[in-house]
């Protein structure tokens, strides 16, 4: 692997994304963020360019693109705008249960669609009480009949408000002492069944433009022809998701870091001060010198993970590591990035400031930063035990 | 009557890069430099394959001459529709001084055995600015040609070419087979979608060699040298009408 050993159609795909996000989204990413409307004109094109549900296998109606050339486009397409980039991403995560654990039937249902219009879905597991502490979920669900019936709250789900279907968590197993392995059912849900009520679009600090709601399940009926794999199966779906996806967020945290650095050095190679541009004042070239060793750094960690995934291996150290470094690096640039443009930087008719509230929530959302730690922690002393 | 269209496509420095010239000035840099499709020929592209998907045309066969990196640019044509390439393949010496004249000579052989009812090109290139390729070819042919064309209707009598033109638009009718060349507003190129960049792939790229269509590629033109513009000389600013007459007369300008 490796960025300068693209071949031919790895190159065309990135320059096909590139020109996507350079004339498409970029023109228009400001003024989404201001009002926060979906954009879906935006998602739409996309769509029909197929840039976004790369991961569907081609059985299905999709590209079956490898994770790596995914990445490629995600990078590309986070570089306009991470707030877009986002809402389409959510996307590969609320299929990527279905790709993983669905059967054919239940993929050619629910990933079918998703090539023939475009739709959107989403990945429902996060609650009020609950984000990372997965295991500790409060929805339930209840075999009734031929079907589950769901109760519970939702939160923070991306494309809640836009979906189409979600991939539903809940506990199908009330007993406390089950463990979390065999304790939760993976759903796939219409979110036209009756019962679902979502919530108001919620105003967040970045990436406004994205969809973001409370959903709340009120006895929704789930047929049982929609458990993924089996009952109490759902923990590791939910979490096997993330070695797939965990890749594309790092290559979308990359995107964000690469666009700050390339305004911050535009900025300062035209900015003079004290008799020259400021580019040449050591103190702001270092700066610059390190957002580049980040960006670069970042880049190889996603293609890595993605590579190994790829290669059909576990790669679940290499995804963790490459979330957890490119979340931190896309903040630590872009925040640098104000600090090069200076008081420009921390006004909004420079792109800059923008890119600093979009970073913050790459150290949150697929798995907190502190999450990333513990897991690769746990894979790192793995190694290290006989 | 085939139904076959002959679209000529260039490789060149993209539009969006600072153009240097080489150190002993005998030509611009171009190692290590973007190279894209000219745009007036991706144009030229989305014309044909516009026609082919009205069912005008029947196929829509690319042409690049150059090196090796020219079939990069037949393959942008295949993924936005065309429906196979032909590089002629020109490198060195002969790339060097490659130019409206031997390209034609080119454009002419293939369009004879390829049995062509159309020629789309795009205007000029943005290298060169000949706009000489398009009616140097339909001149080889003895064939008509509808040149800046901002509009193009194929009727069942000929073809109908709206052309812009210094005093505004000119409308002709032509009859086929013919040479037309494309004008900015002629359409909106579209994107190459991700499918058929893969598609684009199983499609033929055939290579041709000058020789094997006859045509002698010397050129009767030497570039002498080549120099940046002038750099823009700051202006002055001037207090009265008699000031700003009598620097002009100093100049020489009045």
């Amino acid at each position: 692997f490796g960025a300068d050993k693209l071949t031919d159609q790895q190159k065309e795909f990135q320059q096909l994304a590139r020109k996507f996000a350079r004339e498409e989204m970029i023109p228009v990413a400001a003024a989404y963020d201001r009002s926060g409307e979906y954009p879906f004109p935006i998602i739409k094109k996309a769509w029909e360019l197929g840039l976004i549900n790369g991961h569907i296998p081609q059985e299905y109606g999709g590209m079956g693109l490898s994770i790596f050339d995914s990445c490629l486009i995600t990078e590309e397409l986070a570089y306009a705008c991470t707030g877009m980039q986002t809402a389409m991403e959510a996307n590969s995560l609320g299929q990527m249960p279905v790709i993983i654990a669905g059967n054919d039937a239940q993929k050619k249902k629910y990933l079918g669609r998703m090539t023939e219009e475009p739709l959107m879905c989403a990945y429902c597991v996060t609650e009020p009480g609950a984000g990372s502490d997965v295991a500790n979920i409060k929805t339930r669900a209840v075999r009734v009949g031929d079907d589950y019936v769901v109760n519970g709250q939702k939160m923070w789900i991306t494309n809640g408000g836009k979906a189409n279907w979600y991939f539903l968590l809940a506990r199908t197993n009330p007993d406390p002492k089950c463990p979390a392995g065999k304790a939760f059912t993976g759903f796939i849900v219409d979110a036209d069944t009756p019962g679902i009520q979502v919530g108001r679009k919620e105003m967040n600090m970045g990436q406004r433009c994205s969809d973001t709601r409370g959903i709340t399940f009120e006895d929704v009926r789930i047929p049982k022809e929609n458990v993924l794999i089996t009952e109490g199966a759902g923990f590791k779906i939910a979490m096997g998701a993330f070695d797939n996806t965990r890749p594309p967020v790092a290559a979308g945290a990359t995107g964000l870091a690469q666009r700050a650095l390339d305004e911050a050095t535009n900025y300062a190679l035209e900015r003079k001060t004290f008799g020259k541009a400021i580019a040449e004042h050591q103190a702001v070239s270092f700066i610059l010198a390190e957002m580049a060793m980040k960006v670069e750094l970042a880049r190889m960690a996603y293609q890595r993970s993605a590579w190994e995934v790829d290669q059909g291996r576990r790669n679940t150290y290499y995804a963790s590591i490459a979330k957890a470094f490119a979340g931190d690096i896309a903040n630590q640039v872009a925040t640098d990035a104000v600090q090069v443009f200076g008081g420009n930087g921390f006004n909004s008719e420079y792109p800059v400031e923008k890119l600093m509230r979009d970073a913050k929530i790459y150290q949150i959302y697929e798995g907190t930063a502190q999450i990333q730690r513990l897991i690769i922690s746990r894979e790192h002393f793995g190694k290290y035990k006989k | 009557m085939s139904g076959r269209v002959l679209v000529g496509v260039k490789r060149v420095i993209d539009y969006a890069v600072k153009i240097r010239v080489k150190p002993d000035h005998s030509g611009v840099v171009t190692d290590g430099v973007k190279h894209s499709m000219n745009p007036f020929c991706e144009i030229a592209v989305e014309e044909a394959v516009k026609l082919k998907e009205k069912k005008l045309m029947k196929e829509v066969v690319v042409v690049s001459c150059g090196p090796q990196q020219s079939q990069e640019t037949i393959r942008t044509a295949l993924a936005m529709g065309a429906d196979r390439g032909i590089h002629v393949e020109v490198s060195g010496k002969d790339y060097e001084t490659l130019g409206p004249l031997q390209v034609s000579k080119i454009l002419a052989a293939l369009a004879k055995k390829e049995d062509a009812q159309l020629i789309i090109l795009g205007k000029q290139a943005i290298d060169d600015d000949c706009n000489q390729t398009g009616q140097m070819t339909a001149a080889l042919l003895d064939w008509p040609q509808g040149t800046f064309a901002s509009e193009v209707s194929l009727e069942k009598d000929g073809i109908k070419v709206v052309r812009e033109i210094d005093g505004g638009l000119e409308t002709i009718k032509i009859s086929t087979p013919a040479v037309l060349t494309a004008d900015l507003r002629l359409n909106t190129p579209r994107y190459a979608t991700l499918p058929n960049i893969m598609k684009a792939k199983k499609k033929k790229i055939a290579n041709v060699k000058p020789a094997d269509l006859g045509v002698d590629l010397t050129s009767r033109l030497e570039v002498l040298r080549v120099d940046e513009p002038p750099q823009r000389q700051a202006g002055m600013k001037v207090e009265t009408v008699d000031d700003l007459v009598s620097k002009l007369k100093d100049a020489g300008k009045v």
